[in-house]
């Protein structure tokens, strides 16, 4: 039982369901991260327990496209009345209730983004529409996360992992009609909650004014729920858990906040007693987020992120993720039907629309449409490879500190190439037992050079770990449609072998299986060789990965950057 | 219509809606770029300013609410300026503000043949896309790093000509589609093509504010809009007809704002220390000096209005290392210091 016994995460999770039966438009909806099984399935039934019996409550597939979603010409009712006939969108369905994306980590941006310019006109068209989103998110790796620009948009995020369902205690429907009915009286929240709520956000880090705004909804849905017209710190606490935990970025800074200019006091008739509620008012939200998240969380977090500069971001603790791209229509061309083509129908129509009054003079009784095999548009994509360059850096004791720097520098230079053309980057450092990926897959080249210079030395090489760790990378890169290279920083002298055992001998045989595996997928890696002096070694274990393989002692930053274009493949 | 957030309701980000305004005066400056974490309020400043824009006088009838001076006869044959006899008659229009969404297929914003008209009555019409209908406006793409390299393409090559050119499906058409490009993005999620960035006028930073006061206020103005839409739009009411004034007012005085030579001087001497590439960093500045000195009411461009639109609209067209932590803003300000305080 991994749960956390400080709070409960069901209650919690049912709480959410209740305040979203309440304030639909205020919060949006909620990302749910769990595997299918009876826990989703119980909590979407609660929630539809709470929703007004009429609400619709609809599953969209991630891949869904634009016309199911917000409608557009239906053909088959085309086709039969000779008119267009246009059908209303999955979204004007859901008017009133809620929307189930299904399996939201494999959504794409633009998917995504329709959702989101739904969500924030409250219409669809033009047309007054109003539903919440619940992103069924199933992720497993790190770097799948539905889009961004939705997760902003929906209040809570919920895990379900690691949790046992059990009884707790849900909202009827009287109850939350009431509580809706209470929330229409609920006055204006005075400064001193919207104090404590915004300074709480800036103790995570959660910039995004958004949050502050489901924060402050949440409490009030639940202090409705309870039948209260003003917000305790009860509801706080609450929504800090629901909307806060799941975005915080830092951990709050301990008890002296020296760095942070002390808050200005702007109202200067405000006793200093006040201040001093909502401050410790503050920290209780503060504590209240810290006890929903995961243990070992901010630890986990801190030493993953390195140290934290400016200003606080909102794109989440997880890895970015887009969904693959398998090449983007390119519009459509004339053409005969063959297996495994697709016609593009409506483009079809549209060649064949202009000449249907001259077609009809010839054929008078024929079919509604006319179409001849001179109209047939296929659809065609073009694939874009992108390439993922996986830089695998040698931290270990064995690099001195001085060549460590002049393999950041080489990294540097090759940031700089990819930033140029537009790859992606990924970032493995191996020292003394493991090999960590530091920076999932990204086009930011910014964080790549952050988690580059964070980079810490020392310790034993398991160079056969983090061959293997690399590997695992670029196959999955490769599973993703994107081409990976992987660029391998090290000395080659391994010493501790894939059990984490030091011991030079067990360690190079572990590499040298490691780089023939390598060398079997097929991968294409560059091998830089970091030692002082070239010794046979590393030359070796490069041929075993059928590497290319460049020494940095003779060469200048520069010229690794030639040698590794040299081996990128090529972009189109 | 419903009640849009007011423009003047917005807390701080004083950069970015400074570059809004400007761009809304002279919209030859070719467009915004706003840098931000998502929740900073860049869309909700891009509607504010929709809201907030005077009308413009179209012809009556046109599809691409053409301007009956700018565009006399060269609108599309169906204009009413060139079937009708004599001159058309005009309408006042809201000035569009048009959002491309992030899926938005080349059909949409181009434009594509009129489906209806084909289908029911065997007739080629042209159906306007999204750029038609942002002519004269803005067209506000959010998270522009994200969009589709070829439609971003095409996006920059109409917003640069000031003219939409189909050719496609037996159709040929063009029409003029003069708009203010906005783009919004995120840095961390993916960067802009340099080529790309250039194009763009000016760009601005937006961060969240960082004085709980702020972060507050910005808490409860948003919180009593939603409360109560009409109610709060109405008691901004009168504020943002007074920025509206600042526009119309500006927009009128611009081409009579005195340009004197030692302005032109520093300008060029600011672009030769940065080291900015080519002359369309000084072009800009100019101009954008100018519809700010406009909107200040002055009657001549001095070194304050140089001073603050200097660093956005040259801070994105420095040749940088994009692994340099040093902020392009920070060294075009010791510049300023140097060159304005001397």
């Amino acid at each position: 039982m991994i749960e956390s016994p400080r709070y409960d995460a069901w209650a919690d999770a049912a709480a959410a369901a209740a305040l979203l039966a309440i304030d639909p438009q205020g919060l949006g909806g909620a990302v749910l991260h769990a595997q299918p099984g009876p826990m989703r399935d119980d909590w979407l039934a609660a929630l539809k327990a709470m929703l007004p019996e009429t609400a619709p409550v609809r599953r969209a597939p991630a891949h869904i496209d634009d016309d199911r979603l917000l409608g557009g010409l239906d053909l088959a009712a085309t086709l039969a009345a000779a008119r267009p006939v246009m059908a209303a969108g999955l979204l004007r369905e859901c008017d009133g209730g809620a929307l189930v994306l299904a399996m939201a980590e494999r959504c794409s941006a633009a998917t995504g983004g329709r959702l989101a310019a739904a969500l924030d006109a409250g219409a669809v068209d033009g047309q007054a529409t109003r539903f919440i989103v619940i992103a069924l998110d199933e992720s497993v790796e790190p770097d799948e996360r539905p889009p961004d620009v939705l997760v902003e948009r929906l209040a809570f995020k919920l895990d379900f992992a690691g949790l046992r369902p059990r009884a707790a205690s849900l909202a009827s429907r009287a109850e939350i009609s009431r509580a809706i009915a209470l929330l229409a009286q609920i006055g204006v929240t005075d400064d001193r909650t919207l104090e404590t709520i915004c300074a709480a956000c800036s103790a995570f880090g959660v910039g995004s004014a958004r949050a502050a705004l489901f924060t402050l909804r949440a409490a009030r849905a639940a202090a409705a729920l309870a039948g209260r017209v003003a917000i305790t710190e009860e509801d706080l606490a609450l929504a800090a858990r629901l909307v806060l935990a799941p975005r915080a970025l830092t951990a709050p800074a301990e008890p002296a906040q020296e760095e942070n200019p002390p808050q200005p006091d702007t109202s200067p008739g405000r006793d200093s007693e006040t201040q001093a509620e909502s401050d410790a008012a503050a920290d209780r939200m503060v504590d209240a987020v810290q006890s929903a998240l995961p243990d070992q969380f901010l630890a986990q977090f801190l030493a993953a992120r390195g140290e934290r500069r400016g200003q606080s971001r909102t794109s989440g603790a997880g890895a970015l993720a887009k969904s693959a791209r398998r090449g983007r229509p390119l519009g459509a061309r004339p053409g005969t039907l063959r297996s495994g083509e697709r016609l593009d129908l409506v483009a079809t129509l549209r060649a064949a629309a202009p000449w249907q009054a001259l077609r009809r003079g010839t054929a008078p009784k024929a079919a509604l449409v006319l179409v001849r095999r001179g109209d047939f548009r296929i659809r065609r994509f073009i694939q874009r490879r992108e390439s993922t360059t996986i830089f695998v850096v040698d931290a270990s004791g064995s690099t001195a500190l001085q060549r460590l720097a002049e393999a950041k520098g080489a990294v540097q230079n090759l940031l700089a190439d990819a930033y140029v053309s537009r790859a992606r980057v990924a970032l493995i450092a191996f020292r003394a037992a493991t090999a960590d990926l530091l920076l999932p897959p990204t086009r930011s080249v910014a964080r790549a050079k952050r988690s580059l210079a964070d980079l810490p030395g020392g310790g034993g090489t398991p160079l056969a770990t983090a061959i293997d760790t690399a590997s695992a990378l670029a196959q999955s890169e490769r599973a993703k449609g994107r081409t990976p290279l992987i660029v391998l920083l090290t000395d080659g002298r391994g010493n501790v072998g894939r059990d984490g055992e030091a011991g030079r001998i067990q360690a190079q045989q572990d590499a040298v299986a490691a780089a023939r595996a390598v060398r079997a997928a097929g991968l294409a890696v560059v091998f830089i060789d970091t030692s002082p002096r070239s010794r046979q070694g590393a030359p070796d274990l490069a041929a075993e990965m059928g590497a290319a393989y460049a020494a940095l002692p003779f060469v200048d930053a520069g010229a690794v950057v030639n040698v590794v274009r040299a081996h990128a493949p090529s972009r189109r | 219509m419903r009640s849009v957030f007011p423009f003047s309701a917005i807390v701080g980000q004083d950069d970015m809606k400074r570059a809004l305004l400007i761009a809304a005066v002279d919209p030859g400056i070719g467009g915004v770029m706003v840098f931000g974490d998502r929740g900073t309020g860049k869309s909700t400043a891009v509607r504010a300013l929709a809201a907030l824009l005077p009308q413009m006088r179209a012809v009556k009838g046109c599809a691409y609410h053409c301007d009956p001076e700018a565009d006399a006869g060269a609108c599309t044959e169906d204009c009413p300026s060139r079937t009708g006899k004599g001159v058309a008659k005009t309408e006042l229009r809201p000035t569009p503000v048009v959002d491309l969404p992030l899926g938005a297929t080349e059909d949409r914003v181009v434009g594509a043949l009129d489906l209806e008209q084909a289908l029911t009555r065997g007739q080629k019409r042209f159906e306007p896309g999204l750029l038609a209908k942002a002519h004269r406006g803005f067209l506000y793409i959010d998270e522009v790093n994200l969009l589709e390299d070829h439609l971003v393409d095409l996006l920059l090559d109409v917003a640069a000509s000031g003219e939409n050119v189909v050719e496609r499906e037996g159709l040929s058409v063009r029409h003029p589609a003069r708009f203010v490009l906005v783009g919004s993005g995120n840095p961390e999620e993916g960067e802009l093509r340099p080529q790309l960035l250039d194009r763009f006028g000016l760009s601005v930073d937006v961060k969240t504010p960082t004085v709980l006061a702020d972060r507050v206020a910005v808490v409860r103005q948003r919180d009593a809009f939603d409360r109560d839409p009409d109610g709060f739009a109405a008691s901004w009411a009168k504020k943002d007809a007074q920025v509206r004034d600042r526009i119309v007012k500006a927009c009128a005085a611009r081409g009579a704002i005195a340009l004197p030579d030692e302005v032109v001087e520093r300008a060029a001497e600011l672009c030769m220390k940065i080291g900015s590439d080519g002359l369309r960093g000084e072009l800009t500045l100019i101009r954008a000096a100018r519809a700010f000195a406009a909107l200040e009411g002055a009657k001549a461009v001095n070194s304050t209005h140089l001073r603050a639109i200097a660093v956005p609209a040259l801070q994105h067209r420095l040749r940088r290392n994009p692994l340099d932590d040093v902020g392009s803003a920070s060294r075009i300000e010791r510049a300023l210091a140097e060159i304005l305080d001397a």
